[in-house]
């Protein structure tokens, strides 16, 4: 009989499912994924972790528990770093130690340590630890992890061209209603687990494509065009996260086509704190483009944020409207 | 130029040793007060950790002081300090205030950059003289900090609660007189002669609580609102591993130079976090350890809201906690800190472990007369 494997649906599932569906289904494994993020799955992670923790690692650890009690073990790699010379955050490289102190009676847990800082060949290392539970030769691992990557890139490039998670793993694309406005360019800045954990966001990017929103997310722009702005930095940024938001922001900023930009910002974090505010200094000073920012925690209601976000929207349209008004003198 | 740079607990002792006796100019911010965190919390982002907060209070009260030039070391995360000194620039920036901030770290761009770096700083100083007064400014800042920690055993035991406080606080201001690492030692060591000339009771046995967490908040007194003076004077006796001077020879000299380093709080953490994740988790959760198996009564883990690596340790610490019998409180430091609130939490801290002490005794000595 195979063994299952549990995939809690939080963090970094946003970025690599695809990567370790493929992975662990090759060896042969069954890969089970915890339920989409509910309001029990938030209460039951908030409920066992400290109250200083993110929301995200707090709805992490529910998920856990969604999964604990059906699968032979669980997925929690150590995230240490994804890309060299970068770190992610603290809390991802301390997850698996945090989820073993903070909740009882797990099955066994993968915690493989996925460290690329100093190269991006350590990930077949990683690969290799991972797989060695489900499989002997290391040849066969290699390729499974081979044929893992090739679907993450297609995962990356359905993004790129994009596509949304949700629509991606459920097949079931939502189609934005026609309107008769003309569509905004809106971008959306912010990490994957909140940006597209529909629960956790309150639904925010659908909302958008309803008020007749293109989205840009910072997974719509490549790497080069990142870099590139990054590259001019004074100080290399070192997390994964910021440097992919702070270029893209740049590179926003210097595009004529963009209505606004928002920022999806958990509340407590550390990275955010810093991130966003650059962000937004940046923005401010650079650009006339109007910026919002949403702060999301387990206390965040759903009208509040709808209404900041018709204003937000409603300020938009009326200034593209006065603009397309003006005198062409003026 | 005049250089300025943040204040740390004993930090700046050590600061002005190496700048005296390189003879460059330079400005020490007012002491850390209520006043500096009002002026950082007014133009630092909302969310970020109080330390940037205070040093950004320091930065602008020395600028108006006429400080034109910032010196503070740096790091590539994973933790939000390294990216201080950015955020730092970007902020003054927006403000209108115009500092120049030198890193001392080692930039990307390598060894040309960091050695143009340290030019900006000395100007044509030999590199002997470099050396020599580095080498002076970090036995200064051993010294500081061996200073500090007899304050802490003396305290306790003291005959005339405020004794020891009185003399320490007086050493603090002095300081900024002495000329020189010269200067600084003589005080200290003068200083260290009045702390063991204070009356004490030798007999007392005070309750021992190792401090744990975040650096900024565990060594800085105004942060921790003076936790080691209102543990002495409730007769506990509080320790705290990580010191300045252990950071700069543990992470600045040690690293340089490629020699090994102490890491058996990394040993001791190993069962409960087994990897480095920034910051001083590992620290946090090897010492606490490391104070069970010495016997300590208790620990006290201090840490910035939000800050990252310390949220992780808190989540372990129990953990810890359970395994050795050993109570650990967590303090949690931000500008909304109320001292009444604080005083409290640490007296009925006191008070438990004070009972633990004597269940304890008692225990012993039924076993004993029960045998
Ligand atoms: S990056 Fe922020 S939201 Fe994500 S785990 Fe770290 S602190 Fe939490
Ligand atoms: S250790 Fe904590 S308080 Fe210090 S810079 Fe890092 S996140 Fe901030």
């Amino acid at each position: 009989m195979s063994i299952t494997i549990g995939i809690p649906r939080s963090l970094y599932y946003y970025k690599f499912y695809p990567l370790w569906n493929t992975f662990f289904e090759e060896l042969g494994a069954k890969v089970v994924v915890s339920d989409h993020t509910s309001k029990y799955i938030l209460d039951q992670g908030v409920k066992s972790c400290v109250d200083e923790a993110c929301l995200p690692v707090k709805i992490f650890h529910g998920h856990v528990l969604n999964l604990k009690d059906r699968v032979d073990c669980l997925f929690i790699p150590r995230f240490t770093s994804i890309s060299k010379n970068e770190y992610i955050c603290p809390k991802f490289g301390g997850l698996p130690d945090v989820v073993r102190n903070t909740l009882s009676g797990l099955p066994a847990v993968i915690d493989t340590e996925v460290n690329l800082r100093k190269s991006g060949k350590n990930a077949l290392l990683a690969a290799y630890d991972a797989g060695k539970h489900f499989c002997a030769d290391k040849r066969h691992i290699r390729k499974a992890f081979d044929k893992a990557v090739m679907c993450y890139r297609q995962y990356k490039k359905q993004l790129m061209d994009g596509k949304l998670p949700g629509d991606i793993f459920d097949k079931k694309a939502p189609k934005s209603k026609a309107h008769g406005a003309k569509p905004l360019n809106i971008a959306v800045i912010g990490h994957e687990y909140n940006l597209y954990d529909r629960y956790v966001n309150m639904n925010l990017l659908q909302k958008l494509k309803s008020s007749v929103a293109n989205i840009i997310t910072v997974d719509m722009l490549s790497e080069e065009l990142i870099n590139e702005k990054t590259r001019q930095l004074p100080k290399r940024m070192f997390w994964n996260f910021g440097r992919r938001a702070v270029g893209a922001a740049l590179h926003l900023l210097e595009r004529k086509d963009i209505d606004g930009v928002i920022f999806i910002m958990s509340f407590g974090c550390g990275v955010d704190s810093f991130v966003c505010d650059l962000v937004e200094r940046r923005i401010r000073r650079e650009s006339m483009i109007p910026f919002l920012v949403l702060t999301i925690d387990e206390h965040s209601g759903e009208a509040g944020m709808d209404t900041r976000l018709e204003a937000f929207i409603d300020m938009i349209r009326w200034r593209c409207s006065c603009e397309n008004n003006l005198p062409a003198y003026g | 130029m005049k250089i300025t740079f943040p204040h740390m607990g004993n930090t700046y002792i050590c600061a002005k040793a190496l700048l005296d006796d390189l003879g460059i100019e330079y400005l020490i911010p007012p002491f850390n007060s209520k006043k500096t965190l009002e002026i950082g919390t007014k133009y630092a982002p909302e969310f970020a950790c109080l330390p940037l907060k205070i040093n950004l209070g320091n930065f602008l009260q020395a600028y108006e002081m006429g400080a034109d030039t910032i010196l503070i070391t740096g790091g590539c995360g994973p933790c939000r300090f390294g990216y201080y000194g950015e955020m730092h620039r970007e902020i003054l920036r927006d403000i209108g205030c115009e500092m120049d901030v030198i890193t001392l770290e080692w930039p990307d761009k390598g060894a040309g950059e960091f050695l143009h770096r340290i030019r900006k700083l000395t100007g044509k100083l030999n590199p002997y003289r470099i050396l020599k007064a580095v080498r002076e400014a970090a036995t200064t800042a051993m010294q500081a900090d061996d200073l500090e920690r007899l304050a802490n055993r003396v305290r306790p035991r003291e005959l005339q609660r405020g004794t020891t406080d009185r003399i320490y606080k007086a050493f603090l201001n002095l300081v900024k007189k002495a000329d020189g690492s010269a200067g600084i030692k003589k005080l200290i060591r003068d200083t260290a002669g009045e702390l063991l000339s204070i009356e004490t009771d030798m007999d007392f046995r005070p309750l021992r609580v190792g401090i744990v967490g975040e650096i900024y908040s565990t060594i800085d007194p105004y942060t921790n609102l003076n936790i080691s003076s209102r543990l002495g004077s409730m007769g506990i006796e509080a320790d705290r591993r990580v010191t300045v001077s252990g950071w700069i020879i543990e992470h600045m000299i040690k690293k340089a130079l490629r020699l090994p380093r102490d890491l058996s709080y990394a040993d001791a953490a190993k069962p409960y976090l087994g990897a480095m994740i920034g910051g001083h988790a590992q620290e946090t959760v090897g010492h606490t350890v490391m104070y069970a198996r010495d016997g300590y009564d208790g620990v006290i883990q201090i840490y910035p809201l939000t800050c990252m690596p310390e949220i992780v340790a808190q989540s372990i610490l129990p953990s810890v906690e359970k395994d050795f019998d050993i109570p650990v409180l967590t303090l949690i430091m931000d500008e909304m800190t109320g001292e009444a609130g604080y005083q409290t939490r640490l007296e009925a801290f006191g008070d438990l472990l004070k009972k633990r002490r004597e269940r304890g005794v008692y225990g012993k000595t039924v076993a004993l007369s029960g045998g």
